[in-house]
């Protein structure tokens, strides 16, 4: 199962509702994935600054953790969602603010970091978890959710997507990867460092590994056909993008929609039945290996 | 005519309503607002009622589908009017994978494409597409017509029996012991009747078609193909 839910915004009246709109979507999907949730919003970006977005154990002070970073001369303005926590700082700082969260709060981990993107994810009903996020309450260009039915993982928020592996990139699976192992080893050689044992993150890594040989989103996609073996259907983020895959059987399920002001994902209809303009949208079933991809 | 609207009305509700009539009801056609793409919807009818939903449906609508027509104005989720019986199924807009399958009787006539699996398994049910079907589709189909006015994906009858396959379009690859045969008099007179009971008599002629079937060289085991199972 696994359900995923995605919204790319084409008309900037909408960044207000982002969330309240991918809310509703990933709400809907409950049923397809009860074991965990999470979402990643593009929101807005600040001039040469970073966010780390940072998930800690129940109860973690981050106050006193960005107090503790500020006197260590990283400037972090902070953020808190529950278990999650919002760090923007300069761009330049950024690296040494994730070295010394390493060192200094090895408790802690970096879920997600970019110059828009925010990423939530925690073990539970998806919308209990969209709720304690409060991701109704957040804005932005598009979002990708996913609501986790666990096969290949244990359920923890290891096996939660989506997965990150670089700067402004996220991506989300329903369906199980056969040779995942192999292409860890493969990315591992090549430099890319992996925090589970997850098939998803080989896949978001070899994403991150394409785009950062200088391929397009569309490209990086189309080289999944040939070297990723298995059932799935990708959704994808990036800064500017946003983009979907189907492998060659299509087993797994995907609807599209599409109007003048957005694009929508879902892996049943019934999460777009609630967007707004949906009664005109032109609503299909993505083709099988086949790539989508939208960029603003 | 009785006006449902499912975001009042439990689909539960409405499901169990329409599997309680009764011969000879008077409640014999119904309306259907507001489907949001819920699933089930008008699954296991056996009653000569016509249901016509406005909306998109979800999963296994109309599914083992007797004697009803349900008309479905949008497009529908997996399996619609999977494993009829009889009666017809009408979807104005696309179907998702595995339409009709395992039907034993009946007409499903979609006007969009239908996905992958487009009539697996069929078993008497007639279909209908007035776009394209996708790959694999009539995999292992036994019986019945599946007439498409579009093309056809990858590997279709794979593995057929004896259901009759008509394409007017591409078919990109047949199946495993699926061939072209030749297009007789007598199966463009199926074929007319066959659009005739859909509603499109006339609209498209049934010479244009390719007709498809069984080699019949798998279905009977023969050690010389023991490589092709």
């Amino acid at each position: 199962m696994c359900g995923i839910v995605g919204l790319f915004l084409k008309n900037p009246v909408l960044e207000p509702q982002l969330g309240a709109l991918t809310a509703r979507m990933l709400g809907t999907m409950c049923d397809r994935g009860p074991d965990s949730a999470g979402f990643a919003v593009y929101g807005a970006g600040a001039e040469g600054a970073i966010k780390l977005t940072l998930r800690g154990p129940a109860g973690t002070d981050f106050e006193a953790l960005a107090s503790a970073m500020r006197e260590a001369e990283l400037p972090v303005a902070l953020a808190v969602h529950d278990t999650h926590a919002v760090l923007s700082l300069p761009r330049e700082k950024a690296d040494a603010a994730a070295a010394w969260l390493a060192e200094r709060a090895p408790g802690i981990g970096i879920v997600g970091r970019g110059e828009r993107m925010t990423m939530f994810k925690e073990v539970g009903m998806p919308d209990r978890v969209a709720t304690r996020f409060g991701l109704a309450g957040m804005a932005g260009t598009h979002a990708i959710g996913h609501t986790r039915m666990a096969t290949e993982s244990a359920v923890t928020i290891d096996g939660a997507h989506p997965y990150s592996t670089g700067a402004d990139q996220c991506l989300v699976h329903n369906g199980s990867l056969s040779n995942h192992n192999n292409v860890r080893r493969i990315l591992r050689h090549e430099g890319l460092t992996f925090t589970t044992e997850n098939d998803t993150e080989v896949a978001a890594g070899y994403l991150t590994w394409r785009m950062r040989q200088g391929l397009p989103l569309g490209d990086a996609l189309k080289a999944c056909l040939a070297d990723l073996d298995g059932f799935y259907t990708f959704v994808v983020g990036t800064e500017n993008g946003f983009g979907v895959l189907r492998d060659g059987v299509a087993c797994k399920p995907a609807v599209m929609a599409e109007t003048d002001d957005y694009v929508a994902f879902g892996s049943e209809y019934r999460a777009l039945a609630d967007l707004p303009g949906i009664e005109t949208a032109r609503v299909w079933e993505p083709e099988p290996a086949t790539v989508y991809f939208w960029e603003r | 005519m009785l006006e449902i609207d499912l975001r009042v009305t439990p689909l539960r509700e409405l499901n169990r309503r329409l599997h309680a009539l009764q011969p000879g009801s008077n409640e014999r056609h119904w309306h259907i607002a507001h489907p949001g793409g819920q699933h089930a919807i008008a699954a296991g009818l056996d009653a000569p009622v016509t249901v016509e939903i406005d909306g998109h449906v979800g999963y296994y609508c109309a599914g083992m589908n007797a004697q009803a027509t349900v008309i479905v104005r949008g497009s529908a989720g997996v399996g619609v009017a999977e494993n009829m019986m009889s009666g017809v199924v009408h979807v104005t807009g696309d179907a998702s994978q595995s339409a009709g399958a395992t039907g034993h009787g009946g007409l499903l006539r979609i006007d969009g494409n239908a996905s992958s699996r487009c009539g697996i398994s069929m078993k008497g049910i007639d279909i209908v597409v007035g776009g394209s079907v996708g790959h694999m589709s009539a995999f292992m189909a036994q019986a019945g017509m599946l007439a498409v006015f579009g093309d056809a994906g990858e590997a279709l009858g794979d593995s057929i029996y004896e259901a009759k396959l008509f394409v007017r379009g591409a078919v990109k690859s047949l199946g495993a012991d699926c061939i072209e045969k030749p297009l007789r008099d007598g199966h463009r007179q199926a074929l007319h009747d066959l659009f005739a009971r859909a509603g499109l008599e006339g609209q498209i002629d049934p010479g244009e078609f390719k007709r498809y079937g069984s080699a019949r060289k798998l279905y009977h085991f023969h050690v010389d193909h023991a490589g092709a199972y």
